[in-house]
């Protein structure tokens, strides 16, 4: 098999405008399941609203598109119902963060065995631009007219503080790295996190000089800092340039966990 | 007056900006989003003196409201849909506390399945919750509904919260030319918002406490009390409105071309723009019909509607929500209940046709059908559905 058995062909093609980075996402996301054999009966996509959560209605699994925020706790309702079920969640920042802020600490904190896929894009792309709890201050969208003033959430860290099993934070650009972390995310029990940071040239490029979906990739492929070095910098009190994007996995570890078959 | 030709959502966020809120919190939905993305740049380039939230939820934007409104602010917010659905809590409690605000609802379908279209069902779904519900029929009015909405929901004799209901997309997102108030002719018709209570550590007050079975019922009917007075003070505030501007909304249901019609077809919204050219064209072919067309749905113009049916035949609803287990074995919107309920007694027909719902393009000959529908006494059904359903 490869990732393109996982694709619902007759639902293409898709929604997401030329240079978002969704499908790509989608991609490594299809190729980490099937490369760990995961039996698509068995499997069960779970979305809110948004650009990325409608990933869920382009795979060949039963999928279930939820209400704007929502997905992780119909995903929590779908695996305790069946903890047998590999159950993976797609969202985005507005999804995940905002209006479903609450779901995403409760369900690091009960730790429940689900893979969540963040696709980060600093804004919500499907209304049409408006900040995000992640729009980084100075950032131009349709709310904040001359830049967020309001600090963004750094959604790696607060998963980890709230409790998840695994978390790490890749980009687009980092294909290979990604699909290696959402396979580990995929075997590792209980919360496992994801962040992915994608581009939107519609709603968050267009408005931030970064129109043209190859200079979004050129600051994915040359500002990503590897945690590890992060890690050392901070150590040795080191500065850390500011628009950093610290990629890697920040937590891998053991912590009981909920919706695991006995 | 000078008109100009603007989007509605736009106008929508002009018209906002000229009732001076102190606080709006509101949060992005389809196809609500234009007008506070419009307030937001107000409020960013100092146009309006506000304090603009940008919440994580609708429910954060309501409930941000509610405080400003309790702290003594005027406040203002916007949605649809499922961002109403999701206010559904605070919506009672606002009422509930007797705190005036407008909100405006750029009608929109409930999902399942996700539909962004227009139809009713939102607003309607929230009948009960003990706000005041307007609606208009084109971008004028919906604009000049939210200097009314404000200086009626202030009003001592109301304190209640309205909705200001006009269609998405159809209204929202079309272009028409609006008369835009000047802010000093605003300011002559809407006073500053004077709390009748409010949060004041000088004067401590609780507001929402626990209300024992003992005082519980009273507040409820105290409140539909409020909604009763407030008949009169929207034609009030409607007529004094025209009398400042011209533009005259003292009536809360409208009639058209009613003289001796036999069938009369009621609606609320943007639909009755189309009903009027159809019945324009049934009245050119020799039909007696007419609109009665419903600016208030909450509080129901009840003796109005009387009056404005008064030698009628029979009377085709187009309901464009329905009340999914409502009446029986046939099909009813909420509208045709309250019509009925109006009519009780009298022996006039009064058939439901339940349309357009989820954006479904409602056209002139599907007015004209429902009219021949309803003549043949076919009514209380779903109308222009897909074949293979039936
Ligand atoms: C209760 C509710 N409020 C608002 C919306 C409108 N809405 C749909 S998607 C979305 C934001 C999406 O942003 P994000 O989750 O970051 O996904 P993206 O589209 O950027 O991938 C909003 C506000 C909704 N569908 N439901
Ligand atoms: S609006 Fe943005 S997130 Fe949505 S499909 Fe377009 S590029 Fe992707």
């Amino acid at each position: 098999m490869t990732f393109e058995t996982w694709l619902r062909a007759d639902r293409l093609p898709h929604i997401w405008c030329s240079g978002c980075s969704n499908g790509t996402i989608l991609n490594c996301t299809l190729t980490a399941v099937d490369d760990l054999g995961l039996d698509p009966d068995r499997t069960v996509f779970v979305g809110g609203i948004g650009c990325s959560s409608r990933s869920v209605g382009y795979v060949a699994t039963d999928s279930l598109h939820t209400t704007h925020g929502r997905a992780l706790a119909f995903a929590t309702g779908v695996k305790l119902a069946d903890p047998t079920l590999n159950v993976l969640v797609f969202t985005g920042d507005g999804d995940l963060a905002a209006i479903g802020g609450n779901h995403f600490i409760h369900s690091c904190r009960r730790n429940i065995d689900l893979t969540v896929v963040c696709m980060n894009n600093l804004i919500y792309g499907m209304t049409g631009g408006q900040g995000s709890p992640t729009t980084p201050p100075g950032a131009l969208s349709t709310t904040t007219p001359y830049g967020a003033s309001e600090p963004a959430f750094d959604l790696a860290q607060l998963a980890v503080a709230a409790g998840a099993n695994y978390v790490a934070r890749w980009t687009s650009y980092h294909v290979r790295e990604l699909e290696r972390a959402i396979r580990a995310g995929i075997e590792t029990p209980g919360l496992s996190f994801i962040e992915v940071r994608a581009s939107c040239p519609t709603n968050y490029g267009r408005r931030n000089r970064l129109r043209d979906v190859t200079d979004q990739i050129e600051i994915f492929r040359t500002r990503s800092m590897l945690k590890a070095k992060y890690d050392r910098l901070v150590a040795a009190g080191s500065p850390v340039p500011p628009d950093a994007i610290v990629v890697g996995e920040f937590v891998r570890r053991a912590n009981p966990v909920m919706g695991v078959p006995p | 007056m000078a008109l100009e030709i603007m989007e509605g959502s736009i106008a929508i966020a002009q018209a906002v900006r000229r009732c001076r809120p102190q606080v709006v919190a509101a949060y992005p939905i389809t196809p609500q989003t234009h007008i506070v993305e419009a307030l937001a740049e107000i409020v960013a380039n100092g146009e309006l003196s506000a304090d603009y939230i940008t919440v994580e939820s609708e429910f954060s934007a309501l409930s941000a409201c509610e405080g400003a409104v309790a702290a003594g602010s005027r406040a203002y917010s916007a949605t649809t849909s499922q961002g109403l659905a999701l206010m559904f809590e605070v919506c009672f409690n606002m009422a509930g506390m007797r705190l005036p605000l407008v909100m405006t609802i750029a009608n929109r379908a409930m999902g399942a399945p996700l539909s962004i279209w227009n139809d009713q069902q939102d607003s309607i779904a929230l009948r009960d919750a003990g706000w005041l519900q307007l609606y208009a029929e084109d971008n004028q009015e919906a604009v000049d509904l939210h200097y009314i909405g404000y200086r009626v929901a202030e009003d001592h004799r109301v304190l209640l919260p309205v909705m200001v209901c006009f269609d998405g997309f159809v209204l929202s997102h079309t272009y028409e030319p609006v008369d835009m108030l000047t802010q000093e002719e605003v300011d002559a018709y809407l006073p500053p918002f004077v709390p009748k209570f409010m949060l004041d550590a000088k004067n401590p007050v609780s507001m929402g406490m626990y209300a024992t079975p003992d005082y519980y019922p009273e507040f409820r009917y105290e409140t539909d009390l409020a909604q009763k007075r407030a008949l009169e003070v929207i034609r009030e505030a409607g007529r004094e409105f025209g009398e400042q501007f011209g533009r005259d909304y003292s009536a809360l249901v409208e009639s058209y071309r009613m003289d001796d019609a036999e069938t009369a077809i009621i609606a609320m919204g943007s639909i009755c723009g189309t009903t009027k050219e159809a019945v324009d064209e049934m009245r050119d072919a020799g039909k007696r019909v007419g609109l009665v067309r419903l600016r208030t749905f909450r509080p129901f113009p009840t003796e109005d509607l009387r009056e404005a049916l008064s030698g009628v035949s029979r009377v085709a609803v187009l309901d464009r929500n329905v009340s999914l287990g409502a009446g029986g074995t046939v099909h009813r919107g909420a509208v045709v209940l309250e019509v009925k309920d109006a009519l009780y007694g009298e022996p006039i027909p009064v058939l439901d046709y339940v349309i357009g719902l989820g954006g479904r393009d409602v056209r002139i000959e599907d007015i004209k059908r429902v009219v021949e529908l309803c003549e043949a006494g076919d009514g209380d059904r779903f109308y222009g559905l897909r074949t293979e359903v039936l």
